[in-house]
């Protein structure tokens, strides 16, 4: 067997002797990123069809937290930037083949449009909401008149943003733990449960509960499904996506991974959901809770995880 | 034209000289480097052997690290140098992480730093400082789009290898084995 030993002199800092050149703020970013698509896509989907009075915390309630969520999710963005006052140039270029312009640009179009949905459904949540300004009432009640494409809109493009969440890592062919098409759908529908879990944890109507607990069981069992596509994909792969299979299979996020992610954050609450739907009681909030603690934990450690993996020579 | 750089790992006794040449040339902030020497030792004992390298940024052909910049401040120029634009890099080091071969940093200014070909010095018409001052002439660099150039020569005469070849990127440091 030929083994190599490399000494290497260089040691800049976060790169050697592990890269770590992202800290909290992407994977919390990630996060909040999918979140957010998750509850934009739930209140345009039950809007386009007209179900808006069946479930409200869905559907009116929910994106009311959008605006602040995306602050504290580019607030860490920002904070990550180490040229902070150069941030700006992010708007004075598109550059198609750059996952991080895409998120910049598809951010740039998706935090307006949550402020408005935001603002048609106020008067809902709040009956006592006063705009103080009688044009920007009139205003609100003009762009009324185009909910409905509005709602069309938001749907793609909370699909593009959680997408996004995902590719923006797996568009990186040096890391090979990031290096697999399986990131962008696993990171959708990992966010979509988050939106479903936080649904599920603010609403007071025991059939949206129900609804959503469904809806939540569905996409964990979609989430499972990926990740055992990530691991075989892996192993079948070259040796350096076999190793970063390994971090995972023996290796240093072996027990983080499968007891937070796998077991505490999807196998766990949907056992709960299953004996809910049952009628068994069990609070929702604690199902809920873990998937969105699940899904927090799946973008810290693969984050982490990806910079981990290297190619040797 | 497309510079290139060919190190001869026979010669190359891995003193460093190109290492420190480089931090004094271009004012490398202490603790940082944009070029290091690397020994590997492969082979299982006693049948050993040493290879020393020197390394930098390999100026990709096919540079992840300028397809993902967002701004455009990662960009290739005429003769396939790589460079990073100060004042349009806002640190986001998507760049950094995209570099299979780590060449990249982040300067305490801010900004993301690596290796120029010392871009200054090749368009005046010298050697990029670490060329210029290696002890045993192991190190060479010129334009490899020239049949006649030396690196050219050497590249047709001698065996090579490049890192990592098969992650794609089409590198431009070679190494002479």
């Amino acid at each position: 067997m030929i083994e190599e030993v490399i000494v290497s002199g260089r040691s800049n800092p976060e790169i050697d002797p592990y890269l770590h050149v992202w800290g909290w703020e992407i994977p919390f970013y990630l996060f909040i990123g999918g979140l957010v698509a998750g509850i934009l896509f739930f209140s345009a989907v039950y809007t386009i069809r007209g179900k808006q009075d069946d479930y409200p915390t869905a559907v009116k309630f929910a994106p009311m937290f959008t605006p602040l969520l995306l602050a504290l999710g580019l607030s860490a963005l920002l904070l990550d930037l180490s040229h902070k006052l150069y941030f700006w140039q992010l708007y004075t270029n598109i550059r198609w083949e750059s996952p991080m312009s895409w998120g910049a640009w598809t951010l740039m179009i998706i935090y307006p449009l949550a402020i408005v949905w935001s603002a048609l459904w106020i008067k809902d949540v709040f009956p006592k909401w006063d705009w103080k300004f009688k044009w920007l009432e009139d205003w609100i009640e003009i762009i009324r008149q185009y909910q409905k494409y509005m709602a069309w809109a938001l749907m793609v493009l909370s699909i593009v943003l959680g997408m996004y969440t995902g590719i923006l890592l797996s568009a990186f062919n040096a890391r090979p733990f990031w290096n697999t098409a399986i990131l962008g759908p696993l990171f959708l529908t990992s966010g979509l449960s988050a939106g479903a879990a936080l649904i599920m944890l603010l609403s007071k109507k025991e059939g949206e509960k129900r609804l959503f607990a469904r809806i939540d069981l569905m996409l964990i069992g979609t989430e499972l499904f990926l990740i055992i596509h990530l691991f075989m994909g892996f192993l079948a792969g070259t040796n350096v996506h076999i190793e970063a299979a390994r971090l995972f299979l023996g290796g240093e996020f072996t027990n983080s991974f499968w007891i937070f992610v796998v077991f505490g954050g999807l196998i766990f609450p949907a056992i709960l959901e299953l004996l809910e739907l049952r009628k068994i009681k069990i609070p929702h909030y604690i199902s809920a809770i873990l998937v969105l603690f699940g899904s927090l934990a799946l973008r810290f450690i693969v984050v982490d995880a990806g910079q981990a993996s290297r190619w040797l020579y | 034209m497309r510079y290139a750089m060919a190190i001869d790992t026979k010669k190359c006794v891995g003193c460093s000289d190109c290492v420190v040449a480089c931090q004094v040339e271009n004012n490398v902030p202490i603790g940082h480097c944009r070029d290091w020497v690397v020994e590997a030792t492969s082979g299982t004992y006693p049948d050993l052997s040493l290879e020393i390298r020197s390394e930098r940024c390999n100026h990709c052909t096919n540079a992840p690290c300028v397809r993902c910049c967002p701004t455009e401040a990662s960009h290739i120029v005429d003769g396939g140098i790589v460079v990073v634009d100060h004042d349009e890099c806002i640190g986001c080091k998507a760049c950094i992480t995209s570099c299979p071969y780590d060449a990249r940093f982040v300067h305490p200014e801010g900004y993301v730093d690596k290796c120029t070909f010392c871009i200054h010095r090749v368009e005046k018409g010298e050697n990029p400082a670490c060329v210029s001052v290696c002890p045993t002439k192991c190190m060479y660099f010129g334009d490899t789009d020239d049949p006649n150039s030396e690196i050219s020569q050497l590249l047709r005469k001698r065996k090579w290898k490049t890192l990592i070849p098969e992650a794609g990127t089409e590198p431009n440091i070679y190494y002479l084995t």
